[in-house]
């Protein structure tokens, strides 16, 4: 094909249309074609336009699955532009030849050191699979076929969600604009069976937004609470709950 | 729950997502949710449009905005706004979604693809329905009748320009100028600059 024609692909090529040998090509040409780049770019955003045009409001559960699983993905790291890659790459590669003998030398001078450090370096890394395993349940959840989701206002304005999956039997709590407990203090989350409260695990004070996945079954629980207690956790309620919200059956 | 839909084109999303994505890229979930709040509207209305079926749409949109989630550090400003970019990803995933559906086989796929013949006017008149932008909709009126059902057919359809042609019984180079001096008449009629 030649260039006058690879030319007009731009508008097959922003709508997806063109087969998987033309695309390539016209990707090919596109970095020595400034002319077609700006056309392209015209014509995406142009394409963009279409796309808000169909807009639709989207379920709120899709959000609460999104962000469920946002947190049980690994990012990308960033990217360095192409051209100063190579030039990084060297500097890279230099500098760990370096850290290397440096820590060879260290690791003679200071004997176990540098078994310490894989060991601490092991531990991180179970915490982060923990993390992850507890993560990719708590969107399981949340992707359940028969989740029903609760909302409720908590004090303060903040909002908290139940997300239960009568089928696996667990329940799944999100809360957002929750201020940090008092120092000392913690937030509980509670089963209730009827009048009985059961502990269902205690929010990470530190993260004001946040999922987690509620400990225990779900059981017959007929309702959720959430309260405020001593750091650690109490065996029952030992205030007043921030907000009861019933469950649906 | 309230959601508001987002009907706001690509150029009145400039900066602020743009920042949004640079926090995305160094993991802020706050940022991820408020890049939902924008962009999940049109994600998912883009994707339903081309799949039709409500469940397989949700699962792709879920892919597209994991996609964002986990790439936003490739994505470069200099190629055009974050809207853009994220509804190309969203384009691109629902095109490989039909496509992949569509039957392997070269006989099977035109037998699929005869079979969807008479749909075309009823598409473009359906997807016209449901456009919540006057401005679009009037600037897809202006165009030709094979500029509309060419570009229409490709984006809101994914059908690739072979199909488009096959479709409307025109040869291929015409269809290709079709989508490209379409798009451009909508470029202008929307006032579209980058």
């Amino acid at each position: 094909m030649n260039t006058g024609d690879l030319h007009l692909l731009t508008g097959a090529y922003v709508l997806h249309a063109l087969s998987p040998e033309e695309h390539a090509e016209f990707e090919r040409h596109l970095p020595g074609c400034p002319s077609c780049s700006q056309e392209v770019r015209e014509l995406a955003a142009t394409a963009g336009r279409l796309a808000s045009a169909v807009a639709v409001t989207p379920p709120a559960a899709l959000k609460l699955q999104v962000m469920a699983r946002i947190s049980a993905e690994r990012q990308e790291p960033p990217q360095i532009p192409r051209q100063s890659r190579r030039g990084g790459s060297r500097a890279g590669r230099a500098l760990s030849r370096f850290a290397l003998a440096a820590s060879v030398a260290a690791a003679a001078a200071f004997g176990g050191v540098a078994l310490w450090q894989h060991q601490e370096a092991r531990d991180a890394r179970d915490v982060a699979e923990r993390a992850q395993t507890r993560a990719e349940e708590l969107a399981g959840v949340l992707a359940a076929p028969d989740a029903t989701v609760t909302s409720g206002r908590l004090t303060d304005g903040a909002t908290g969600t139940v997300v239960v999956s009568r089928g696996r039997d667990e329940a799944a709590f999100l809360v957002s604009g929750l201020p940090e407990p008092p120092a000392g203090k913690v937030y509980q989350l509670w089963f209730a069976d009827g009048d009985v409260m059961r502990p269902a695990g205690l929010m990470d004070p530190s993260d004001s937004t946040s999922a987690m996945l509620m400990d225990g079954p779900v059981d017959g629980a007929s309702g959720m609470g959430i309260t405020v207690e001593p750091a650690g956790g109490s065996a029952q309620p030992t205030s007043e709950p921030l907000a009861l919200m019933k469950l649906p059956v | 729950m309230k959601e508001a839909v987002h009907i706001g084109g690509p150029a009145s999303a400039g900066p602020d997502l743009q920042e949004l994505l640079g926090l995305v890229a160094r993991g802020d979930q706050d940022a991820f949710s408020q890049v939902y709040d924008t962009v999940g509207g049109a994600v998912l209305g883009l994707v339903r449009t081309v799949l039709r079926d409500p469940a397989q749409s949700e699962e792709v949109a879920q892919e597209v905005l994991l996609e964002v989630w986990k790439s936003a550090a490739r994505y470069r400003p200099s190629r055009g706004s974050a809207m853009t970019w994220i509804l190309t990803l969203a384009h691109r995933r629902a095109v490989d979604r039909v496509r992949s559906a569509q039957a392997a086989t070269h006989r099977e796929r035109r037998a699929a693809l005869l079979e969807r013949t008479p749909a075309y006017d009823e598409v473009t008149e359906q997807v016209e329905a449901r456009l919540e932008r006057e401005q679009v909709r009037r600037c897809l009126r202006g165009l030709t009748e094979l500029q509309r059902q060419s570009v229409t057919l490709a984006y809101y359809r994914g059908l690739a320009y072979r199909e488009v042609a096959e479709l409307l019984s025109v040869p291929l180079g015409t269809v290709k100028t079709r989508l490209r001096d379409g798009l451009i008449r909508l470029r202008d009629c929307l006032g579209v600059s980058v």
